[in-house]
């Protein structure tokens, strides 16, 4: 159900406010993040800190990324749809310093361990196989390059239902037993993707009736 | 214009209640006799307690000073991990499950009155009491190295007494093969053992356990203190375990019970992921944790990002002298 029947708009002046805002914010922190942890204001283990930290909000971003189409059918509006690749390009930036700050900071720079942690532990395998993926998103997201793809840019683009998931894995794995943070993180991904369910099944159903007509016919 | 504040009460430097004095107030209130008048006010506390219960009730945890003797064998030249990095950077999930929550939620925590009992396959069970556990045995100040199994490390002056000692004055019986050791379990206290999500979900009370001659090898001690003072909460008052040649989380906190068996006693760890977490955990740096690396390992002292602080682990945390009792033992199967 829409909350209302008019379409909600932001002025060109409210849009390039926002979007300035998010960048403030989102760099910002970033970047205070590395200035705190070089000059040892984060607590007892800034190497710690600064891989949950990033992590984590990779997390939150790439979960506001999936709630912004579903946002701008309910409200309704097209507004959330033009945010919708700065805030995730952002979710891979963060999580990029995740691994910048465990090659560097975390294993620093022992590259023969580097190597070997990354092939051979599987919650590892699997944080890299969602950060390559949201390599892939961010590197394909030029509108040049959306238009040459054409259809495969949308096949290409859905791979972020694969990686909140994977995402989520590599975070539940991290930890040391089950019942921690990650449970809610799951939760609330389930929800971010329920109205995306919702549209799967119906689709699938749709194709299933067109499938089997002619043979009825 | 807004009229300028004048205090009613004036007070000058020398009205100032002394801090020791202070900081001794109930003690203070008991000696002089006030039994009955503290017994009414901590009532009158409970009736008001919707509004300032907090600050009546739970009186934050106090670090007092102990006396020791400082072995030169144990007073290792590696930089300490300062102070406020050990009492703020925990593993101690019965009061949550980041570093930091230990140190936030175990403020009020209640270590005096104390039972510590040693019991099981003994000829003369004890019980030591709060007093007991700093009076019974001389102290002394031992820098240890502590390997978390997690790939990080500090070096921390410990003050406390050995195992041995305990155990001597108990009696083993013959057949008496290991010792189990349990963490106090108040879930009152301990919100970590009330809530599955802030304590991890594991099963409460944390056990241990180590093979006797483990436990009474002269480098495992029971620790009562930290940097000269008696233990805060958050890294196991009033009692706990410490055994520098194996990972951090055998190290026992908050002790309440020793008992001699002669079987293998289950541990927290092996029984919530075995194939991860081992009954002996010796520091091992050929022996991966099936996630991570534990052939390094990064040294908490001071320094931000940029200080490079991992170094290589040392087989049995570098303590070598405890090697003859594993000799013959597969150590990457007795992990």
């Amino acid at each position: 159900m829409p909350l209302r029947k008019k379409p909600f708009r932001l002025s060109i002046w409210q849009r390039r406010t926002l979007k300035a805002i998010i960048h403030g914010a989102a760099s910002g922190y970033l970047f205070w993040l590395f200035y705190a942890g070089v000059n040892d204001l984060l607590g007892p283990d800034p190497v710690e800190v600064l891989i949950n930290e990033t992590g984590i909000w990779a997390i939150h971003i790439l979960l506001f990324t999936l709630a912004l189409s579903p946002l701008a059918k309910w409200l309704p509006s097209p507004e959330p749809m033009q945010f919708r690749r700065m805030v995730g390009v952002y979710s891979f930036v963060y999580a990029f310093a995740h691994l910048f700050t465990y090659v560097f900071f975390e294993l620093q720079l022992d590259m023969a361990l580097v190597l070997s942690e990354i092939v051979s532990r599987p919650y590892i395998v699997v944080g890299m196989i969602a950060l390559i993926l949201l390599l892939a998103l961010t590197a394909t997201s030029f509108k040049r390059i959306q238009r040459k793809m054409g259809k495969r840019w949308q096949s290409l683009h859905n791979t972020v239902y694969l990686i909140l998931p994977l995402a989520l894995l590599h975070f539940s794995w991290s930890q040391k037993t089950f019942w921690q943070e990650p449970v809610w993180y799951w939760l609330i991904g389930l929800i971010v993707l329920s109205p995306r369910v919702k549209m799967w099944m119906v689709k699938r159903q749709r194709n299933r009736k067109r499938k089997t007509k002619p043979q009825l016919a | 214009m807004p009229k300028p504040f004048k205090p009613s009460v004036k007070l000058n430097d020398n009205d100032v209640t002394n801090e020791s004095v202070y900081m001794n107030r109930r003690s203070l209130l008991k000696s002089m006799g006030f039994v009955g008048a503290s017994a009414l006010l901590a009532k009158s506390a409970n009736a008001a307690g919707w509004f300032w219960g907090d600050d009546e009730e739970k009186s934050p945890f106090q670090s007092k000073p102990l006396s020791f003797t400082q072995p030169p064998k144990f007073q290792i030249s590696e930089t300490r991990t300062p102070e406020n990095k050990v009492t703020t950077y925990n593993n101690f999930y019965e009061f949550g499950t980041s570093k930091d929550a230990p140190a936030k939620n175990a403020t009020a925590f209640q270590t005096n009155p104390w039972t510590l009992k040693v019991d099981g396959l003994v000829n003369k069970p004890l019980t030591l009491d709060y007093d007991a556990l700093t009076s019974r045995f001389p102290l002394e100040e031992r820098i240890y190295r502590l390997r978390c199994v997690e790939a990080w490390s500090m070096v921390v002056p410990w003050v406390g007494f050995e195992l041995a000692s305990l155990i001597k004055q108990a009696d083993p019986m013959m057949s008496a093969k290991y010792v189990a050791f349990e963490t106090l379990y108040d879930s009152d206290q301990m919100p970590g053992q009330r809530s599955r999500f802030m304590g991890g979900g594991i099963d409460y009370p944390y056990v241990e356990g180590l093979r006797l001659d483990e436990a009474m090898h002269p480098l495992t001690m029971m620790a009562v203190g930290l940097y000269g003072k008696t233990l805060p909460p958050q890294n196991g008052a009033p009692i706990r375990l410490v055994v520098p040649w194996k990972y951090g989380f055998k190290s026992i906190k908050s002790v309440v019970r020793i008992r001699l068996t002669d079987k293998e006693p289950p541990t927290t760890w092996n029984r919530l992921a075995s194939n991860e977490y081992g009954f002996y955990a010796n520091v091992n740096p050929n022996v991966s944790h099936p996630r991570w690396s534990q052939a390094s390992e990064r040294r908490i002292t001071t320094g931000g990002l940029l200080a490079r602080n991992r170094i290589e682990t040392q087989m049995f945390n570098g303590y070598t002298e405890v090697a003859p009792m594993y000799e013959g033992m597969n150590l990457s199967r007795y992990y």
